[in-house]
């Protein structure tokens, strides 16, 4: 983990790199997931749209493709470089200003919980620049207010291209009303960790 | 669009609202979890078309209706009856027959909100033959959502769901039995109120009113911070009688608690933790 020095306190750096999908985004986030190695000094938030079901499926999935540690995200977790935070169905997930994660069970938003669109708008008023989103294959709109208000935060705004999306629906109104840093496909996906405006951010944030 | 145009609000902002409603309706709000809790005040300033900051702490601050309105819509009011199928198949199978003995069942619904729980809770009573003599105390911070337990009136739109999740948590009855329909509303049979005491409780400074079996405070913790949910939890502590059962959201824990000690988490793996010393 990057570390700066602040009133001689050794103060962590944050990245965060948070990944919203519905209907036909698994494929791209177990390659996306595969590229997670070693000391990247990222930490990683997965929101999918899926039925209640026991989340235990997906840790497994993730887990065997990389050595990032897995797990569903817990209220008050700290969020830590190296780590894969996966929301928990039926909750909506936010992202605290001491780098921690709170949940949440008030109205679905586009009639999703976990909404992406919550997660994405909490982590950029958090993160800021040292955020990147990622909108995946999906069948509504959800994630497209996120984007826009992480876009208007600094944070970096990657959307997988609708041509090779499976459900081009959601990534094609992201393109249509946010403007992207990077349209990924499956051929470019390493690109995302080396976005040059992607940069750590120190805690506390700025405040504005 | 001017209205599309959204609000911002600052962390700053925040704690002045936070600040105000402390000095001037003596309510705390500084120990729930901020994101929500600011997520929340910004939908409502959109939703209720306030140009500034400015013009909304003014209205909050001169106007005792328009902060009972902001208690309402700040804390989360979103509930279900037979909510996560599997706890209350627990609670029907292994935790009641277990109160059966007593004399006089007391149930604390802490944090109840429109009482989909507690009506819930009295339909599982009432088919263990235990209703008459249990005692169903439904408290929550917002006076108005108390109104609506009162009332046992529900929208007629979720019967099909709660009808599922109660067959699915072991019902055996035809769930229309217990709710005449009126239009688009339900409303629950009334020996199932009968046993209802409501009252506003503020976990934030109220203290412990009475000694209960059972308490039951879903998804309401994940609001708080550490501090209020020691501080909850501690006054759960000691508002149970000795063998007495504690309740928690599918997602909240007594993990990493100081009165994690006190108790032993129901085999099943619910979250149910029974006091044991």
């Amino acid at each position: 983990m990057a570390k700066g020095l602040l009133n001689n306190r050794v103060i962590p750096q944050h990245r965060l790199l948070a990944i919203g999908g519905s209907a036909g985004s698994l494929a791209m986030t177990l390659k996306i997931v595969s590229l997670l190695k070693g000391q990247m000094g990222l930490a990683v938030i997965v929101i999918f749209h899926r039925k209640t079901t026991d989340d235990t499926t997906l840790i497994h999935l993730f887990s065997e493709r990389t050595d990032f540690h897995v797990k569903e995200a817990e209220e008050k977790d700290e969020i830590l470089p190296g780590t894969i935070y996966i929301a928990p169905a039926d909750y909506h997930l936010l992202i605290e200003n001491d780098f921690t994660l709170s949940l949440d069970v008030s109205e679905k938003v586009n009639y999703s919980r976990p909404s992406i669109d919550i997660t994405f708008e909490s982590a950029a008023e958090v993160y800021r620049q040292g955020l990147a989103c990622l909108l995946l294959s999906g069948a509504n709109a959800d994630g497209v207010e996120g984007l826009k208000k992480a876009r208007a935060l600094r944070a970096a705004i990657l959307v997988q291209d609708p041509r090779c999306a499976e459900v081009p629906y959601m990534p094609q109104e992201a393109v249509n009303n946010v403007p992207v840093d990077l349209l990924v496909d499956d051929n470019n996906l390493s690109n995302i960790f080396t976005l040059p405006d992607w940069r750590p951010v120190a805690n506390p944030p700025e405040t504005f | 669009m001017q209205s599309e145009q959204s609000v911002a609000l600052t962390d700053s902002q925040v704690d002045i609202i936070l600040t105000d409603l402390m000095d001037i309706y003596g309510y705390d709000f500084t120990n729930y979890s901020r994101a929500s809790l600011k997520r929340r005040i910004l939908l409502l300033m959109s939703n209720d078309r306030f140009p500034s900051f400015a013009e909304f702490r003014f209205r909050l601050r001169t106007d005792g209706d328009y902060f009972n309105r902001f208690v309402e819509k700040i804390t989360v009011n979103v509930t279900e009856m037979f909510r996560d199928i599997s706890f209350y198949k627990t609670l029907r199978h292994d935790i009641l027959p277990l109160l059966a003995a007593r004399p006089l069942i007391r149930i604390w619904h802490a944090g109840c909100s429109t009482g989909e729980e507690v009506y819930s809770m009295a339909i599982l009573l009432h088919e263990a033959n235990l209703l008459n003599k249990s005692l169903l105390y439904a408290t929550d911070i917002n006076p108005a959502v108390l109104d609506k337990v009162r009332a046992g009136i529900f929208p007629i739109s979720q019967m099909k769901q709660y009808s599922e999740n109660y067959i699915l948590s072991g019902g055996k009855k035809d769930f229309s039995s217990y709710y005449t329909a009126q239009y688009n509303a339900v409303r629950f049979e009334e020996y199932l109120g009968k046993k209802i005491v409501m009252a506003t409780h503020n976990l934030v400074s109220d203290g412990s009113f009475n000694e209960f079996q059972l308490i039951l405070c879903r998804n309401v913790l994940i609001y708080f911070d550490k501090p209020l949910q020691d501080r909850s939890l501690r006054l759960f502590y000691n508002s149970l009688e000795m063998l007495g059962y504690l309740a928690l959201g599918s997602k909240e824990s007594l993990k990493f608690t100081e009165i994690q000690q006190h108790f032993k988490q129901h085999e099943s793996g619910e979250k149910i933790w029974r006091k044991v010393s």
